[in-house]
């Protein structure tokens, strides 16, 4: 897992307390109303998505910035690349 | 034997309108809203068109509504999900001493099993919460206030915005049951200032077992029902589609009609309301005189018990209550009553009228031939009554 620290996302998703398959499919939602190259940061609590947003991302061609660990929840952050 | 129903609080017939909209969905369009194929995507689509309608009545944006089975599945998912999602941030909960049982017993259920702290708030002989109280009794570690809007059995209305607004300033999530006012009188959530706040479908006119919370966007909850996709992750469990599309039917129905509603239930209730106190003596208004229910009209008679006055009216065709449908079973003081200082023989004599859209004048004076006699008759052999002692 790749460790990055002060990102400046365009738009945050906040799943935290929603559990899987949530943290796949809201982020796909919210990702095709972004413009590419901008940076989506999604809040979540579920340890699953450590492993799923990453490959989410690799399988949807989207690029996999990396996690900063908060007291509450985790922040992945995600580049549209399409 | 003439039949006149004023316990509207408890229960209320379906709309005609609203029950022609739900029917389809019983039976020709009972597809799965989550699944992929047309007549799933078709029904989610409905599902959809409903929360915008329910989120319009309440001035609320469709991502903030999520759909329950009911008022209190609504408010236990307020008070335990909001609670559980900012378990970190402190372990005390405010809740007023009127509100309803599935407020006053999920936080209670946190006293007891998981050592929160919870501060019933006292209200005044109107059952008004004073807004100075609550600025004092939020502290560093309260993590919500729940205090409702509307009460069903006195029919006080509270003070929400500035009580919200309170807890906004000090960063407290702040939740309302708005189960007795949606329907009722005009709502809007942006207005009240709140995080949250619980509705209940058959005071619209939409049936029982549809509900919902509103809950501001970004507010975390934890689910009370874990489970799929449904309700964005917030609600497992296939949805209620013939009554979400009730609730969504009756939400714009009500949008549309409720000034008029309000004011001929006003009118009514005013009609009930001097024609009983002109007509028995040592009888008690309860709630307060004008913050209430435009419908709702709430008594304390003296010397009299009032599931045998529930019960004499019964006789001549007339439905009333003594106080909420489920306390007045198990024949215990009703704890807003004690709460808002009403001695415990006098509380015994509680009565409640609650009026709807289908209510007519005739009915009110059918009401008013028909109680004094009931009254005088039950006095005749209580041994609390003066002219008895």
């Amino acid at each position: 897992m790749k460790f990055v620290e002060k990102q400046a996302p365009d738009e945050t998703l906040d799943l935290v307390c929603r559990m899987c398959p949530m943290h796949l499919l809201e982020p796909g939602d919210k990702i095709k109303c972004m413009k590419k190259g901008q940076i989506l940061e999604v809040l979540t609590d579920y340890d699953g998505a450590l492993d799923d947003i990453p490959a989410w991302c690799e399988k949807c061609g989207h690029e996999f910035i990396g996690m900063e660990e908060e007291d509450d929840c985790y922040k992945l952050y995600i580049r549209k690349a399409k | 034997m003439q039949i006149v129903y004023m316990d509207h609080a408890a229960s209320t017939p379906v709309r005609r309108e609203v029950l022609e909209e739900m029917l389809p969905f019983f039976q020709e369009r009972f597809g799965n809203p989550s699944a992929i194929y047309d007549i799933g995507i078709d029904i989610k689509g409905v599902i959809e068109d409903q929360r915008e309608k329910v989120a319009n009545l309440i001035g609320a944006e469709a991502k903030e509504i999520v759909f329950t089975s009911s008022g209190a599945e609504a408010n236990n998912l307020a008070v335990k999900g909001a609670v559980l999602a900012n378990r970190k941030k402190g372990n005390h909960i405010i809740v007023s001493t009127i509100e309803h049982h599935s407020v006053l017993n999920a936080a209670r259920f946190f006293e007891r099993m998981m050592d929160y702290e919870v501060t019933f708030l006292p209200v005044n002989n109107y059952g008004l919460v004073d807004p100075q109280r609550l600025a004092e009794l939020v502290r560093e570690e309260t993590v919500l206030v729940s205090i409702m809007h509307g009460n069903n059995e006195i029919g006080t209305i509270e003070p929400i915005s500035g009580l919200a607004a309170i807890c906004r300033d000090k960063g407290v999530l702040f939740h309302t049951d708005a189960v007795a006012t949606v329907g009722n009188i005009p709502v809007n959530v942006k207005d009240l200032n709140v995080d949250m706040l619980s509705l209940t479908g058959p005071p619209l006119g939409a049936p029982k077992g549809i509900g919902a919370l509103y809950f501001r966007s970004n507010t975390r909850l934890m689910p009370l029902i874990h489970g799929g996709i449904q309700e964005m992750g917030r609600r497992g469990g296939t949805e209620n589609v013939p009554g979400i599309v009730g609730l969504g039917k009756a939400a714009e129905l009500t949008l549309n009609e409720l000034p008029e509603k309000t004011k001929h239930v006003k009118n009514l209730k005013d009609r009930l309301v001097s024609g009983i106190m002109d007509r028995i003596e040592e009888i008690t208004y309860t709630g307060h005189p004008e913050n209430r229910l435009p419908g709702h009209a709430s008594f304390c008679i003296a010397a009299i018990e009032g599931e045998a006055l529930l019960l004499m009216l019964n006789q001549a065709g007339i439905y009333a209550n003594t106080g909420s449908a489920c306390a007045s079973k198990a024949l215990k003081i009703s704890p807003v009553l004690v709460a808002i200082g009403v001695p415990a023989e006098i509380a015994q004599g509680s009565i409640v009228f609650t009026l709807d859209r289908d209510n007519t004048a005739p009915e009110v004076d059918y009401i008013l031939e028909k109680l004094p006699a009931v009254v005088e008759r039950l006095r005749s052999f209580s041994p609390l009554w003066k002219k008895n002692i």
